[in-house]
């Protein structure tokens, strides 16, 4: 960590403006800290206006996507399997609170642990090889815990973990009602975001961000990129357990769709439509993805085909994404 | 002892016959992939739904044309390479500047699409297709096991494609053009070299063996929309297990883990898809690069 | 720079506001009292679409045509599941929650099925389920607020494993999807097979999803010498390895396969010259007598020439039982209480022209004859679609598992 400053002296500076409101002590500049409360006031009106199961599962997938882009957004690493953490995470948590009577915030918790434990593995092999190669290793060893997941016992196979209970908040507060509920996902979704950003604008992100833009330079630097990146891989993959962990919970169910690679995929596809490496596009992009599928479920099999439809017209046209374009025209930061 | 080893033996030498067949299509595949990335930098996931349309153009041959199996294992090639010339010229072409990983992410979203609108059109249960006349009849009396004719022509053949594919990128002008303009093509195309039709003709030629490998599918695998996703993984594996580095090594890498795998069918036949995603852990941890690859 | 920030404040203020108008688009105009609303939830575009999809929903239409001008008002509404559980479940709760539907039909994936039974039975709601395959929605999992149609793996497994021993198949090697659903279907078609007297000889895991190349497998099934195969698996994998068998000459050398979950669809895609000699299971043969031809004939073909499926039928036979209920009570109070609706389906004995005449056990099982069919061989088929040949049937009363084995807590005393 001695060299930190070298390093940030060599990335442009990031703070053109201060916060608003003291927001510039979670690294937020003006425009940053403009989104971020119109966050917060969507997160609390939200549910008065909108339906909340589909907000719990928007803002699940919100706190996927910030995790994924926690490392192609900053690390520059393409991870194509990380349903293998928000899946996993998510059957540890069900499993959890079914069978050994967690309460919701130890479940939710156990599937970030577990997300922790395997980003740890996948990890110490996968950041072996950068590139195309790291976005197939990472493929390639989510298909192994999809294996995994549709043969071990506890998983319950093609049926899934079924009738999950969402319980009582510390063993307190009953949560079986969606209302409640909501709030806990979005406060789930609000630490898992702000301490991605906490993250980014530390001496520690600083660093990542070296290793995106030049890794030898880094190297050269005096830093152990390896173990940077591994760092960086765990964190992400530990808040998708979370992520994952959660949305068992919010539908009481738990199964293979959330470990097989297509959702892997899908994560991908809400980053970019978001915006890869803005701080608020994979949450716009993940609330995107999951309004339209939800939305376009009506139409039957075009879904795939409009998913498609916008993966390539997001990488051919808009490859800033919602937020990346919007901060483009806006000139500033989001 | 002796006669439990001979029990395995007889059990085995089957499974090794079925487990080159399965390699052919890894290696023709991985072959693909392995010209298409070499030339392109790209890796093209839609490489699985190119093997897809294969099938289904072969298909679409015979029951809209009446043109049956020899012809389409020539056309079905020619109209899915057609297909690719119109994606690299239109689509791929404009992302050669940018980060790699962008066309991995516009291949997967062609993927979608292809696999998308072939189930809107087709449905998902698949289609019948019969192997060709000559080739079916009764299975050939190996003396250990019965090997269908069928499966015998997919190892010839797939071995003479990757063979001629390595001939071509090797010992010919077009090769050696090739492969400089993988060092450098600013050079090549500075010595008069059409270069950029050089990358969608190379394109075209990945996806062809793709669809290629289709046909030869069509008469022994499911022929539906879904058939060349649920391979396309298992190639990823075999493509980092051999690494980027030569054709002869993708080639030599699928043939190779096609045996691998249909020897675990005897051994353990619950690990038989994961071993090759076990040997690509290994092969990473041992040797990053791949087996053939260039570090 | 007031300018600005206004700018910027807008931008912030749309880039919240879009997901949101968004998901205020589809209209949330509640169902009238008298109108009953009917959701058809299932595969359109994946792996189930040809058994389920939008034959289901044609199927569901005719139901409600029939019942037309009776005086009940049906609509239809429709949405995709993906075979995602978490969308299926979400889609199912805001129908219930915000779009007044009171009955959800077919949901193929027993996953997805698992899920929106315990939603519906929550929000006191009716859930007849036609597409999924797992007997649990009737036994451990069962409620009070579900209907299991068409068929199950119990049923399956037994009328393809002791009626075909009773034809004589009575040695078996298995080939099992390497999952739970494989491995319940090869442990309960085994239990039959040796019940009926039969022998089991060996059984063999398939890696599953990705298998695509059987034929090892098949060798070493064929060198055990068993007179039947049975394939303890489903959709691709049962098509390939029925696709391999006949290339391995497998059939042809006398060796019966039987396929423990197959369709007519997959038949189908199959094709004759391949599928020959198949043995299956189903409940519903669309040829199968007058009036199921009457019905298929009044369904209409199905996107482009498809007869129903078993599944499609189902929908129609669950629908047309449901809205004969509703109409006893009377709309209104059929609105109002789910469990009540179910409870009059299964004091009504059924009627219809896909199963003829039935009943709903307390559990929740619709019970209807099983029938064991062979699949024809090109020169035995008269025509498009005249796939199957009746080999034997299993009564209604012995073709789904008992009540009692179940352990469906509605049956407890």
């Amino acid at each position: 960590m001695a060299a930190g400053h070298a390093s940030i002296a060599a990335l442009p500076a990031l703070h053109e403006t201060p916060g608003l409101l003291g927001l510039s002590v979670l690294g937020f500049n003006r425009a940053q800290s403009i989104a971020f409360l119109a966050l917060l006031a969507a997160l609390i009106a939200g549910p008065f206006f909108l339906y909340p199961v589909f907000l719990m599962k928007l803002l699940c997938f919100a706190l996927f996507a910030c995790a994924f882009n926690l490392l192609i957004g900053y690390v520059g690493l393409l991870s194509f399997g990380h349903a293998m953490f928000f899946g996993m995470g998510g059957y540890v948590s069900a499993h959890a609170a079914k069978v050994w009577g967690f309460t919701p915030e130890l479940a939710i918790l156990a599937g970030g642990a577990i997300g922790a434990c395997l980003g740890v593995v996948a990890g110490w092999i996968a950041i072996r090889r950068q590139g195309i190669y790291f976005a197939m290793i990472t493929l390639a060893l989510a298909q192994m815990v999809f294996f995994v997941c549709l043969q071990a016992p506890f998983t319950g196979g093609e049926d899934g973990i079924q009738r999950v209970p969402r319980g009582s908040l510390f063993g307190l507060i009953d949560l079986s009602r969606d209302m409640s509920f909501y709030w806990l996902v979005a406060a789930v979704f609000l630490a898992g975001f702000l301490l991605i950003n906490r993250i980014v604008h530390s001496p520690f992100g600083q660093v990542l961000k070296a290793i995106r833009e030049n890794e030898p330079r880094a190297i050269s630097l005096g830093y152990r990129t390896d173990d940077y990146k591994l760092v960086a891989f765990t964190l992400s993959a530990t808040l998708a357990g979370i992520a994952g962990g959660t949305k068992a919970l919010v539908f009481g169910i738990a199964t293979l769709t959330d470990v097989y690679w297509a959702m892997s995929g899908e994560v991908v596809l809400m980053t970019l439509v978001g915006g890869l490496g803005t701080v608020f596009g994979p949450a716009m992009g993940a609330a995107v993805i999951v309004t339209m599928q939800n939305y376009l479920a009506e139409f039957g099999a075009w879904v795939t085909v409009i998913q498609g439809v916008i993966f390539v017209a997001c990488v051919l046209a808009f490859r800033a994404g919602v937020v990346g374009e919007l901060a483009r025209v806006l000139k500033v930061r989001l | 002892m002796l006669e439990d080893l001979l029990f395995q033996l007889e059990l085995g030498l089957p499974q090794v016959v079925l487990g080159l067949v399965n390699g052919a299509f890894y290696a023709l595949l991985s072959l693909g992939l392995a010209v298409i990335f070499g030339m392109l930098n790209v890796i093209n996931f839609a490489h699985g739904a190119q093997f897809m349309m294969g099938a289904f153009v072969a298909w679409m041959l015979l029951n809209y044309g009446g043109i049956g199996y020899w012809p389409a294992l020539i056309l079905a090639p020619l109209i899915v390479g057609a297909f690719g010339v119109v994606l690299e010229r239109t689509m791929i072409s404009r992302l050669y500047k940018l980060d790699h990983l962008y066309g991995l992410l516009l291949t997967f979203g062609m993927a979608l699409i292809i696999e998308g609108l072939f189930r809107n059109e087709f449905g998902s249960s698949g289609m019948p297709y019969s192997p060709p006349e000559i080739l079916s009849g009764p299975p050939i009396d190996l003396g250990f096991m019965f090997l269908p004719k069928y499966r015998l022509w997919v190892v010839v053949a797939a071995l003479v494609m990757s063979l001629t594919t390595w001939l071509v990128i090797e010992k010919t002008r077009l090769g050696a053009y090739l492969r400089a303009a993988t060092e450098n093509a600013a050079l090549v195309q500075a010595f008069g070299v059409n270069v950029p039709r050089m990358v969608t003709l190379t394109y075209a030629a990945g996806v062809a063996l793709a669809a290629f490998a289709g046909v030869l599918a069509a008469p022994i695998y499911s022929v539906n929309p879904q058939m060349g996703s649920s391979l396309i993984i298992v190639v990823f594996a075999v493509v980092v297990i051999g690494g980027m580095g030569s054709i002869l090594g993708s080639v030599v890498t699928g043939f190779g883990l096609g045996l691998v795998e249909g020897l675990t069918k005897v051994v353990y036949p619950e690990a038989s898809s994961t071993v090759i995603f076990v040997i690509m852990a290994i092969v990473l941890l041992a040797r990053p690069a791949g087996l053939f690859g260039r570090a | 720079m007031a300018q600005d920030r206004r700018s910027l404040l807008k931008g912030a203020a749309a880039a919240a506001l879009v997901p949101a108008a968004l998901a205020g688009l589809p209209g949330r105009a509640r169902a009238q009292a008298n109108t009953l609303k009917i959701g058809v939830l299932n595969d359109q575009s994946g792996t189930y679409r040809d058994l389920s999809g939008p034959g289901s929903v044609q199927a569901v239409r005719q139901a409600v045509a029939e019942m037309a001008g009776k005086g009940i008002q049906v609509e239809v509404v429709v949405a995709d599941h993906q075979n995602k559980p978490d969308v299926g479940a979400t889609i199912a709760r805001q129908w219930f929650d915000r779009d007044g539907v009171d009955a959800v039909i077919d949901v193929p994936t027993s996953s997805v099925a698992l899920a929106v039974a315990a939603i519906a039975e929550e929000k006191n709601k009716v859930f007849i389920n036609s597409g999924a395959g797992t007997a649990d929605l009737t036994g451990s999992q069962c409620n009070a607020n579900t209907i299991h149609w068409t068929y199950d793996t119990w049923m399956l497994a037994h009328s393809t494993g002791a009626a075909m021993v009773k034809a004589g198949g009575d040695s078996w090697f298995f080939i099992t999807a390497d999952y739970a659903f494989g491995h319940a279907l090869e442990r309960d078609t085994g239990e039959f097979v040796k019940a009926q007297g039969g022998q089991l000889l060996g059984s063999i895991r398939t890696p599953f999803p990705g298998t695509t190349d059987f034929s090892s497998f098949l060798v070493q099934a064929q060198r055990s010498r068993a007179k039947v195969i049975g394939l303890a698996n489903a959709g691709a994998d049962t098509i390939n390895c029925v696709k391999q068998a006949a290339e391995f000459g497998i059939t042809r050398r006398g060796t019966k396969l039987a396929g423990l979950l197959v369709f007519i669809s997959d038949v189908h895609a199959l094709g004759l010259k391949t599928a020959q000699g198949l043995v299956l299971t189903e409940t519903f043969y669309w040829d199968m007598n007058d009036r199921t031809r009457a019905l298929t004939q009044r369904i209409g073909d199905i996107d482009g020439g498809r007869k129903p499926t078993m599944v499609q039928a189902g929908c129609y036979a669950g629908t047309l039982h449901y809205l004969k209920a509703a109409l006893a009570m009377g709309a209104a109070d059929a609105r109002k209480s789910g469990a009540d609706v179910i409870a009059r389906m299964k004091a009504m004995p059924t009627d219809d022209d896909a199963f003829g005449q039935g009943s709903i056990r307390a559990d929740g099982r619709k019970i209807h004859p099983a029938y064991l069919f062979e699949v024809k061989s090109p020169e035995e088929s008269k025509g498009p679609w005249d796939y199957y040949k009746l080999l034997q049937t299993t009564a209604a009363e012995e073709a789904f598992r008992p009540v009692a084995a179940g352990g469906c807590r509605l049956t407890r005393t």
